[in-house]
């Protein structure tokens, strides 16, 4: 089988994030990483791969972005990933969510993947809305913030937590699975991996060579207009103490609880 | 026509609370844009009386979809139908796991523009205009659809529910063609409940812990300042260490767990995500003890400890039980 992973590149978590005033979109600039969510879907699809209940031929990892996102693709590789793809097209830049899922099925459509895995959210834009976006393009079944995955020939087994426990759902493969950051715990790569990573097989495809309409995607195309930004209303700011002498800290707390009658 | 549909998620002949608000928003943005509020139910053998009772939250009409539970494609496959036969401008859902996947397979079903964890949503010149949240709630978005209809997706507990008393709402059972898709996923088990049943939801001060507890024995650091409080108090999780098995189901707090708003909320190495924040930002006082100083929960805290909890926690809890003899 054939697994294709998406990934994404997001501004590193140390760094502020920030919207650029001029276009009311995400300033895209600043150090980027690999969407630590994303590590779990990469880490999965090694799980299948290694555990040998179906034999995987080949692990993609897949993405969207400027030229810079190369580096999460590298990362994704050194990570285990067989090869790597990336879509970058000056038209697509400002896509909604809508029309970002739109151009990622149209790049999946030519790996023709048995199983698309991604994280359960990115870390800047946070919409968890990708994979189904994705899977419906795809007309393929979905599920996501899977916690627990288990593949026997074509049938998926899927444990996630939803709105009154956990459930279980079993899915036909082809499918798309957004899985949970509670599914397993991503492996560091090796120094060997690391440094073999830019030598693996990366595809760089425009919209013209996935089939995309570029009449779909885009800032100015997508459907919902992100038009401005402006800012909440502000909140007090809370007393943030440093703990250097845990005694000394712990009187502060104590005394703070007692002010406000909570003890 | 301006119409609005709206999802209804309901389990156990009830209707879910986030749907409720949803519901209720429709009802008031739908009488602005001079339309009805419709809200659509999906499931096997739905009762008739629990749809028609959503016309007490403003439904003009509920549709029914026979289909199977706990899943989102098929809600998609019947959302689509509905909106097909014409009349819907706008599809709105409640906060929850289930509306995230059919609202955005909806939005690439319909070719629609759609919009998530929006917070308040406001009727201008004919059209809805949605606020979402952005960059850990430091910044707002307004996003407008330029779509024949346009898809909302609320955050948790940000619509309101009103009970307006219009009554019962008529009911209309609907078919649709269930897609390829759809036919490829059964649930086997639904609303599983893991772990000792623990009641978050009447305490006064809760304690919760989260991954930076390092491990499910960390939790006892939790127990036993929350037995140091004494009275009302019980200990809350977040959904990370519920999914790693540290701690019961029932003790959740956030998207797919409980809301809560206790005197006190004291966060033990909690970060603060958004789907962890929508389930406790009404706490009359938050604590939070986070290493990490960059950590979220510091921006909604009231009072924000940057140190070690398991230096803090066990002296914290000694001092408590002294003050409190």
């Amino acid at each position: 089988m054939k697994i294709c992973v998406l990934v994404k590149e997001v501004p590193d978590a140390a760094v502020q994030k920030r919207i650029d005033p001029s276009t009311g979109r995400m300033d895209r600039g600043g150090e980027k990483n690999l969407n630590p969510y994303d590590t779990h879907a990469i880490e999965a699809a090694m799980q299948i791969k290694e555990g040998g209940a179906v034999e995987v031929e080949e692990i993609v990892a897949v993405t969207m972005g400027p030229s810079s996102a190369v580096r999460a693709l590298h990362k994704a590789v050194s990570l285990g990933a067989d090869r790597s793809v990336h879509l970058s097209d000056d038209a697509l830049a400002g896509s909604d969510v809508a029309a970002t899922g739109y151009a990622l099925a149209q790049t999946l459509k030519r790996e023709n993947p048995d199983l698309v895995l991604l994280g359960q959210q990115s870390d800047d834009g946070e919409c968890y809305t990708i994979g189904a976006v994705v899977a419906e393009h795809l007309s393929m079944p979905s599920l996501t913030q899977v916690i627990k995955l288990d593949l026997a020939g074509s049938e998926l087994t899927c444990e996630r937590q939803a709105e009154y426990g956990y459930d279980t759902v079993k899915i036909q493969t082809p499918a798309v699975i957004s899985v949970g950051d509670a599914i397993n715990e991503p492996r560091y790569p090796s120094l060997k991996a690391i440094m073999g990573a830019k030598k693996k097989p990366l595809d760089t495809v425009g919209t013209g060579d996935v089939e995309i309409d570029a009449s779909k995607v885009g800032g100015d195309n997508s459907n919902a207009q992100w038009t401005s930004a402006k800012a909440p209303p502000q909140k007090a700011a809370g007393l943030i103490i440093e703990d250097e002498d845990t005694a000394e800290t712990v009187e502060k707390i104590v005394a703070w609880l007692d002010e406000r009658k909570l003890l | 026509m301006s119409n609005i549909l709206v999802y209804a998620l309901h389990y156990d002949g009830a209707i879910n609370k986030n749907s409720l608000g949803a519901v209720s928003e429709g009802a008031k943005l739908a009488k602005e844009l001079g339309g009805e509020a419709h809200a659509i139910l999906v499931g096997e053998n739905i009762p008739q009386d629990l749809a028609a009772s959503l016309g007490e939250y403003g439904a003009a009409k509920v549709l029914t979809a026979e289909g199977p539970d706990g899943l989102g494609q098929p809600v998609v496959d019947a959302m689509a139908a509905a909106i097909g036969s014409g009349g819907y401008k706008y599809a709105l859902f409640g906060g929850g796991l289930l509306g995230f996947e059919v609202g955005a397979g909806l939005a690439a079903r319909l070719g629609a523009g759609v919009a998530m964890e929006i917070t308040t949503v406001r009727a201008e010149g004919g059209e809805l205009v949605a606020e979402r949240p952005i960059l850990g709630d430091s910044s707002i978005s307004e996003i407008k659809y330029r779509s024949e209809v346009g898809i909302i997706i609320g955050r948790l507990n940000a619509f309101e529910i009103v009970k307006g008393g219009a009554g019962a709402a008529p009911v209309e059972a609907i078919s649709y063609e269930a897609s390829p898709q759809s036919a490829q996923a059964t649930i086997v088990t639904r609303g599983e409940q893991r772990g000792a049943d623990v009641d978050i939801e009447g305490a006064n001060i809760l304690v919760a812990g989260g991954r930076g507890l390092g491990k499910a024995e960390g939790f006892e650091l939790c127990t036993d300042l929350a037995a140091a409080f004494g009275g009302s108090s019980a200990v809350a999780a977040t959904r990370a260490v519920v999914d790693a098995g540290w701690y019961p189901y029932a003790g959740q707090i956030g998207q797919t767990g409980k809301t809560v708003a206790p005197k006190l909320y004291l966060a033990a190495g909690i970060s603060g995500a958004i789907q962890h924040k929508v389930g406790m930002q009404s706490s009359e006082n938050i604590v939070a003890i986070n290493k990490d100083a960059n950590a979220p929960i510091f921006e909604f805290s009231d009072l924000g400890i940057v140190g070690d909890l398991n230096k803090i926690l066990p002296k914290l809890t000694e001092a408590i039980k002294a003050k409190k003899g």
